[in-house]
């Protein structure tokens, strides 16, 4: 609570909770918000040469190649979108935190063996890989999810192990190990809620990066498949007719950079709140 | 010092055999079928087959994977059966122009950010500061396309200045560079302010404020240079950013490079050189890490090699 309360004191921070509040209650009531389904090509929606109409009274911000409302598909495309950041991000900081930890509370062979595949993993471009893994399979939504998922795990990794390391030297564990508590109860209940502020601040900032990979993904033809609707292939999908129609590239790639800003403004403001070694630093 | 470099070429090896075995395992192991794949979407049941067989894909796992291991070491990168041609024959031939656009790009980068960022820390928690973090944090949180296309919009769509797309004259390679350098100049921007307010409270600009030196002569001669030690790391490590920016960036301005060449790898689902180009990739970062890791005590003697 005292966390919430500082983070609504920030006004940046607040800003990108409004904003992403917003982009939750647009996906959630897409059906009922948006002004028409999708789908649906209307016959007024090109002009006399077959192209994509500007914004207008009817058609907010203009209709995309296919004569569809573009403000319907952005309103739809929120859901997809979404779905995609935040659970590929949850299970990359299940992943995460569960290799960390592990090799952390483990350290010999077997946690060290495990450090070594998550360095290799940064030998790696991120997307590079996620694009290499997206390539094998017949993409769909689910693919995405799992693919970023493997690819973002990386870092969380990386930090819940530092962190679990200098955790299990403290006089703390040392007196429970010593009245004889297991490593489930060491682990549950005495490492992962000390994690909890650190998983909080890298699950924020993480969102921000699996909705970037979403939507280059999605740009690049090998994210979210049409006919669902996700900012990244709306992009994709008109970006042939962005010299006559370029608010069909604007809008959806404007709307990824207002949610991943949005995120990240909450988990600079979360780190500032939560890690009081940095406190009057930045 | 010669032992340390040899134990990190021996590290480096075991990382790219580490990398090898993650792209063959992706490619061979996960429940796809990677015959079908490496043909290509539009090959026939009897092109699959070929295939299967000229690439031992009936052969078990560990002897699959010794067959292209002895290909990687040999320069082998594979064959792509889209394109006709050797993986490694189109990765060499794309090379110079996304070296020469990486020259430009960083150059950006680094005039964008280190300028940004030692603005920003100078000052600190002023409007100008404020100004500047929000902005390197909106370029870190934007897609790759919107800066490109935002670029392209303005400057060659509206103002003309530039071409739209190609390769061949200074004037092409500005605005992809550009692109390139705002995106990854928020995160230097970010870098150079923190190792600059590092720097600025340390004893030694205390005492050099307490001499009387000149104020340019403080920020010049003692924590710009200071500051900047940090920065190089970055500079090893932000290879792997690079590999990933130019997927995009190449191919919305029509730049030939490896990032435009993976881009239609994506479009006709081209495994061997997507996988190629992620190989390439990944060795630049291991070897991009490893001069950074070597440079680094020759600027900062403190940093004592181990």
């Amino acid at each position: 609570m005292a966390v919430l309360k500082a983070l609504f004191q920030r006004k940046l921070a607040l800003l990108g909770l409004i904003v992403i509040l917003a982009f939750v209650i647009l996906a959630l009531f897409a059906p009922w918000i948006a002004p028409y389904p999708f789908d649906e090509m209307h016959k007024d929606g090109l002009t006399d040469f077959g192209s994509p109409l500007p914004p207008s009274a009817k058609y907010w911000l203009g209709t995309d190649t296919l004569g569809r409302d573009l403000l319907s598909r952005l309103i739809f495309g929120a859901q997809a979108t979404l779905i995609v950041a935040i659970i590929a991000n949850t299970i990359a900081v299940a992943i995460g935190t569960l290799v960390g930890v592990t090799a952390g509370y483990l350290r010999g062979p077997g946690g060290s063996a495990l450090m070594r595949f998550t360095d290799l993993m940064t030998a790696f471009p991120a997307l590079l890989l996620a694009i290499l893994l997206a390539a094998m399979f017949n993409p769909s939504l689910w693919i995405v999810v799992i693919v970023i998922a493997m690819v973002n795990w990386v870092q969380v990794a990386r930090v819940t192990y530092t962190e679990t390391i200098s955790l299990s030297e403290r006089e703390f564990i040392t007196a429970e190990r010593s009245l004889g508590a297991g490593a489930p109860r060491i682990l549950f209940r005495h490492l992962l809620p000390h994690l909890v502020p650190t998983i909080t601040v890298y699950a924020t900032l993480g969102i921000a990066t699996t909705s970037l990979t979403e939507a280059t993904l999605s740009f690049l033809g090998i994210g979210v498949q049409p006919p669902t609707p996700s900012w990244g292939n709306m992009v994709n999908e008109n970006q042939t007719y962005f010299e006559v129609a370029p608010w069909l590239v604007f809008f959806p790639s404007g709307c990824i950079a207002l949610l991943a800003l949005s995120f990240n403004l909450i988990g600079d403001a979360l780190r500032d709140i939560l890690d009081p070694t940095l406190r009057g630093r930045h | 010092m010669p032992g340390y470099v040899l134990r990190r070429l021996v590290q480096m090896l075991l990382t790219l055999i580490g990398v090898s075995v993650i792209t063959f395992l992706i490619t061979h192991a996960l429940p796809a079928d990677p015959a079908r794949q490496i043909a290509g979407r539009t090959a026939s049941a009897a092109q699959v087959e070929q295939v299967r067989h000229q690439f031992g894909l009936d052969l078990p796992l560990p002897q699959q994977y010794l067959r292209y291991a002895t290909g990687l070491i040999e320069g082998d990168l594979g064959r792509s059966y889209v394109q006709r041609t050797d993986v490694s024959f189109l990765i060499a031939s794309r090379l110079p122009a996304t070296l020469l656009l990486m020259l430009g790009a960083i150059f950006c980068e680094l005039l964008i950010g280190l300028t940004a960022g030692s603005v920003a820390a100078f000052r600190r928690n002023t409007a100008a500061d404020q100004g500047v973090m929000i902005g390197a944090l909106f370029f870190v949180s934007t897609p790759q396309f919107l800066v490109a296309y935002t670029l392209l919009y303005v400057f060659s769509n509206w103002l003309g200045w530039f071409p739209l797309s190609g390769y061949g004259t200074f004037s092409h390679l500005v605005l992809p560079s550009v692109a390139l350098g705002l995106l990854g100049g928020g995160w230097y921007a970010r870098m150079m302010r923190s190792s600059t307010i590092e720097v600025l409270r340390q004893d030694f600009v205390r005492t050099a404020r307490a001499k009387g030196l000149s104020r340019t002569r403080i920020v010049l001669v003692h924590v710009l240079p200071n500051g900047l030690l940090p920065i190089i790391a970055m500079i090893g490590l932000d290879i792997g950013y690079f590999m990933s920016g130019i997927v995009v960036v190449e191919s919305v301005f029509g730049w030939p490079g490896i990032g435009q060449l993976t881009w239609q790898a994506i479009q006709t689902i081209d495994i061997p050189i997507i996988m190629g180009v992620t190989l390439v990739a990944a060795c630049a970062i291991v070897l991009g890490n490893l001069l950074a890791d070597l440079v680094a005590p020759l600027i900062d003697p403190r940093i004592k090699l181990k």
